[in-house]
């Protein structure tokens, strides 16, 4: 259902457009075989190509080439057999070249669409317009000095998917689950490693908005968004402003703004507000790209199961939740160890993958994933491997310990460092399931509680928890509570 | 198609090369003229022709994905106009208008 | 006893095996030659330390009998050429006080195979003219200078052309054996048709452009200018071949060029093109062409006429697509990495009057031009016309090679002028390269071979225009033509002491 704001005149729909950039993992960079690793001490992965020395020239890195073609096909895109570099002319302290290797009128990849799974439960699918490849700028630093700008290039030259959304989301949730899903694809894809905070990917946030019904709005553009929750908070602000202007009977100027995190808002820049004119044109130093139907398709091949096919796959197959498989699928590490420790599960237990995954699935979203946010941890360093937790899960199937158990095995785990078997055994964990114990204990709890007895048999049926609960404390909960139940219920009966 | 002096000041202002007020219309001028004589090509029928895209006939040679360069930072800043603690630095940009 | 500055690069070689003279005796001449003939401004750099530091290295070379054609040969480089810790200016102010840190493959090539390094010559700023008065270092002399009716030599002085003008001028007056140069329109073919010399363009794609200070990506080539075919043949070997580092450099073997020179072109048919025969044709370029056709003829060569219909759109198609490709190669000349910087109020301010004041006025008006002609609305108008004007021209040209095996046609519609006569009038200037201009669109070969004299005895030159990386037998056409026409006029010198 379409999100409409409010304003004072009526309904306003927001249209918006992602264009996405996204840093390709290669070991060397696009057009030249300098480093693209992170945090290098700066211009020491810079090569003469990378600073736009007189006559050097770029030789295309086939990797690239590959990582774009794969992520396409991961969007579900076409791919382009045939695309050019167009130069894109303009001047700044960080573009060595004064033009940025990029493709203009054929890119490398064309259009394709991508669901995206909505918070409330529902799912879109937005079309992508195209990815092609770019070099990266440099970086300009403003504050090192009091009226100098520091410019290191290291990452001047490296490879950049730009991924251009269609003006197909209509709120921040929206957009918001769209970047999250092309950020899952790409890194399922092992195409782009999707880390926001070192600028591997970023976002230029266009929007607009209009009465729903009429044709677009002047759309506004913000740059080099860098987290989720700045691009919505663009999104609510820009919309806001542009309906209050609307609404006053102003008119929205295409701009480029500028977003400060600190406020919460974005503001236009003062500079001439002259449309830049690139002047594009292919690259003569470079001949067009071109490549076979069967280089793609070996390409295809080589992709693993992306997120879509495997929810799909984990629901029909494995019986899982709609919404866990979406949990687990929606990061390549998550579904990765999950499928991992399924597997172990599978070995341990003899049981097949359909018995256990509704309960391994359970186990890694609420019990893992609980400790991973409390500890700060992420998945690939998870304090708890895919052995051991299956191994956990495997005690608790075979009997040896109850599910109430084994969450304090788990805590003291998580603690230790120890492995379950290992800490069943110290502690003597191990669930009491041997039915003369057991009755014994009751028959001792029932004596001692008498009064309660008589109450039960009066007609408190509660209670029967409370004898359960007694048998438990005396067995320090070890008690296998299945049969507590079981024994338990003809003893009272009497 | 020719040009007056406020193209030619946007022109120079594109190419980022600073043009005095009285260089305006001489340089206006002399574009014209040079344009002028250009304006015969469009004498030519170029229908169903395509662009030249590249003057030999030979692919696009694609480069290994391997770490061959770079690591030289005393060269890169050796002529450098401005250097300091291994940045290259120019007058600060108030506005970042950076693409 | 010939003077060692007098030798071809041939004879040179033959001297050096022979043991009949050493490479530092003969670069101590040239060194000599070049104080001598700095009135010139043919170089504006001189290497004099490292070229006889490299000299005796390559007599080493020739010792351990590891000496190639051209080891221990002192030449003379083109200041477009990135020649490491040496400066490399392209004739320009912006690139101010540049030292790269690396060789350019085409000189690197020349010094593995033991040739000897000059100097840095001079030349029209970013190779952007045809008389070299463009360059920051002031302008080149041609050493030849007219003859007046009454037989007196006059004392004005002419240009060399350009841009190749300090390369030309260099070997023309004995400075240098050899010397390599530049061709994105004409620029090494007209100024060596202006100095009696030979001057060769190769297939776009032979020789490597990395480490060439750019101009038009899709024009430049670099080249040799020599005294002789043979010279030029030799010289060619090793200039060229694949590099990996320039996309555009094409993976074939370099034959050996010298080989071509067999002196037997009996059946090879030589193209006329009608169109070459233009308004305003000078009579003596005219006849000069017809004493060509009939050497050719006289050598057992047949004589085809052809025609080359989209010749007269080639030199406005050049002036669109150079001076688009140039505006955006030279725009990386912004004061922040290497070369001038003048200060500004601010990052743009830097860049305005860093460009204004480092770019020559010719400079600043072709960065203009192709600014112009890329931008908004005027790109599909001008640039995608000329490409494809670009395509139907080179298209003439395969059409013509299916009947005949090289073009032949005058080099230049004139001998060299006075220095000044043309620098107030662009497109005068520009028609220098009518005849030039063409070959470079469509990426070919194409040889400029001395072959007369003009009215005022100035030099004047024969083209050759061969198939794509057929230089072999453009080559050996030029042989020919150059043991018909008998060329051995020399400038008279009137430069240095007396």
């Amino acid at each position: 259902m379409a999100e409409y704001l409010q304003g004072a005149t009526g309904e306003w729909e927001i249209v918006i457009g992602l264009e996405i950039h996204a840093q390709v993992m290669s070991e060397a960079k696009l057009f030249s075989g300098a480093s693209t690793a992170f945090g290098a001490e700066p211009n020491t992965q810079v090569s003469f190509v990378c600073c736009a020395m007189p006559g050097m020239l770029p030789v295309i890195n086939e990797e690239c080439i590959r990582q774009a073609v794969r992520t396409g096909l991961a969007m579900g895109c076409q791919i382009n057999l045939r695309s050019v570099f167009d130069r894109k002319n303009y001047f700044y302290a960080d573009l060595p070249q004064g033009y940025q290797i990029s493709q203009f009128k054929d890119p490398i990849v064309g259009e394709g669409e991508v669901v995206i799974d909505l918070p409330d439960g529902t799912s879109r699918t937005i079309g992508v317009e195209r990815l092609h490849l770019e070099q990266d700028a440099g970086k300009s630093m403003h504050d090192q000095h009091p009226n100098q700008t520091y410019i290191d290039l290291n990452r001047s030259g490296v490879a950049l998917m730009e991924i251009v959304s269609m003006p197909d989301m209509r709120s921040a949730a929206e957009a918001g689950a769209y970047f999250r899903k092309i950020r899952s694809l790409v890194r399922y894809a092992g195409t782009c490693d999707g880390n926001m905070e070192q600028g591997s990917m970023r976002a230029d946030v266009n929007v607009s908005v209009r009465r729903p019904g009429d044709e677009f709005g002047t759309r506004t553009e913000t740059k080099n968004i860098n987290s989720i929750r700045y691009m919505m908070q663009v999104i609510d602000y820009e919309a806001r402003r542009q309906i209050d202007i609307l609404e006053d009977g102003g008119s929205i100027h295409q701009e480029t703004r500028q977003f400060d995190p600190a406020s919460g808002t974005t503001s236009g820049l003062r500079s001439k507000e002259e449309a830049h004119d690139y002047r594009y044109f292919p690259d003569p130093d470079l001949l067009p790209l071109e490549f076979s139907q069967a280089f793609v398709d070996e390409l295809a091949k080589s992709l693993p199961e992306l997120p879509d096919a495997k929810k799909a796959r984990l629901i029909s197959d494995l019986g899982i939740s709609d919404y866990n498989a979406a949990v687990l699928v929606a990061e390549k590490e998550n579904a990765d160890y999950f499928e991992d420790l399924l597997e172990k599960l599978m070995t341990k237990t003899g049981k097949d993958a359909a018995a256990l995954a509704t309960q391994a699935a359970n186990w890694v979203i609420v019990d893992l994933f609980g400790a991973l946010k409390k500890f700060s941890k992420s998945i690939v360093d998870s304090p708890v491997s895919t052995r051991d937790g299956a191994e956990l899960l495997a005690l608790q199937i075979d009997g040896t310990i109850s599910g109430r158990i084994a969450k304090d095995v788990f805590e003291l785990m998580l603690e230790s460092g120890k492995n379950p078997e290992q800490i069943v055994e110290e502690k003597g964990l191990k669930q009491m399931s041997d039915s003369g114990e057991l009755e014994t204990i009751i028959d001792a709890v029932l004596a001692d509680n008498q009064d309660k007895v008589e109450q039960y048999h009066a007609g408190k049926d509660k209670l029967f928890g409370f004898f359960v609960g007694q048998v438990m404390k005396k067995t320090r909960g070890k008690a296998n509570p299945q049969m507590v139940n079981q024994l338990l219920r003809p003893k009272l009966d009497r | 198609m020719s040009v007056d002096r406020k193209t030619v000041a946007k022109i120079a202002d594109l190419a980022r090369i600073a043009v005095g007020q009285d260089e305006l219309d001489p340089l206006a001028g002399e574009l014209n003229n040079i344009l002028s004589w250009i304006e015969q090509l469009s004498e030519v029928n170029t229908d169903d022709v395509a662009p030249m895209t590249s003057v030999v006939e030979v692919d696009l040679p694609w480069r290994a994905d391997k770490v061959t360069d770079g690591g030289y930072r005393d060269d890169i800043l050796a002529n450098a106009p401005a250097a300091d603690h291994g940045f290259f630095t120019v007058p600060k940009v108030i506005e970042q208008d950076g693409i | 006893m010939t003077k060692l500055t007098d030798l071809t690069m041939a004879a040179a070689r033959d001297g050096l095996a022979k043991g009949d003279f050493t490479s530092v005796e003969l670069t101590k001449d040239y060194l000599t030659a070049m104080e001598q003939g700095r009135e010139l401004n043919s170089f504006i750099v001189e290497t004099g330390d490292i070229a006889l530091d490299m000299a005796a290295s390559a007599d080493e070379m020739i010792r351990a009998g590891k000496a190639t054609a051209m080891t221990g040969i002192p030449v003379a480089v083109k200041d477009l050429f990135c020649t490491k810790n040496i400066h490399s200016c392209s004739a320009s102010h912006i690139l101010n006080g540049f030292k790269p840190r690396y060789e350019s493959t085409v000189t690197a090539n020349l010094w593995q195979d033991g040739a000897v390094m000059l100097g840095k010559t001079n030349m029209d700023e970013f190779a952007m003219g045809s008389s070299n008065e463009t360059s920051y270092y002031g302008p080149v002399k041609n050493p030849w200078r007219a003859t007046a009716a009454d037989g007196r030599a006059e004392t004005k002085d002419y240009v060399p052309g350009g841009s190749s003008g300090g390369s030309v001028t260099a070997v023309a007056a004995g400075l240098a054996a050899a010397a390599t140069g530049t061709d994105t329109g004409g620029s090494i073919r007209q100024p060596a048709a202006f100095t009696g010399l030979v001057g060769l363009k190769p297939t776009y794609g032979r020789c490597s452009r990395w480490g060439m200070i750019a101009f038009a990506s899709s024009l430049d080539q670099a080249g040799p200018i020599t005294k002789t075919v043979r010279d030029a043949a030799i010289m060619m070997e090793s200039m060229a071949g694949y590099d990996a580092k320039d996309s555009t450099s094409v993976d074939r073997t370099v034959p050996n060029y010298e080989h071509a020179l067999t002196g037997d072109i009996r059946g090879m048919k030589i193209g006329i093109p009608r169109e070459y025969r233009v308004d305003n044709m000078p009579e003596e370029i005219e006849k000069l062409w017809q004493q060509g056709i009939d050497w050719m003829k006289a050598a057992g060569a047949e004589i085809i006429d052809i025609s080359l219909p989209h010749t007269k759109y080639a030199l406005p198609t050049y002036y669109i697509v150079a001076p688009a490709e140039a505006s955006s190669n030279l725009a990386r000349y912004d004061g922040v990495k290497y070369g001038l910087r003048v200060e500004g109020d601010s990052l743009d301010g830097m860049y305005k009057n860093t460009r204004a004041e480092g770019f020559g006025h010719e400079v600043k008006r072709r960065i203009l031009i192709g600014t112009y002609v890329l931008s908004a609305g005027y790109y599909d108008a001008y640039y995608l016309k000329a490409q494809k004007i670009r395509t139907l021209i080179a298209r003439d040209f395969s059409k013509a090679y299916e009947q005949v095996d090289v073009i032949l046609t005058p080099t230049a519609p004139s001998a060299a002028f006075a220095m000044g006569e043309k620098s107030d009038d662009p497109i005068a200037m520009y028609l220098n390269d009518v005849f030039t201009v063409p070959a470079s669109l469509a990426g070919l070969p194409a040889i400029s071979i001395p072959a007369g004299l003009s009215r005022d005895m100035m030099p004047l030159g024969l083209q050759l225009v061969g198939r794509a990386f057929d230089e072999e037998t453009m080559l050996r056409a030029a042989h020919v033509l150059e043991h018909a026409a008998e060329f051995t006029a020399k400038p008279a010198i009137w430069w240095g002491e007396k």
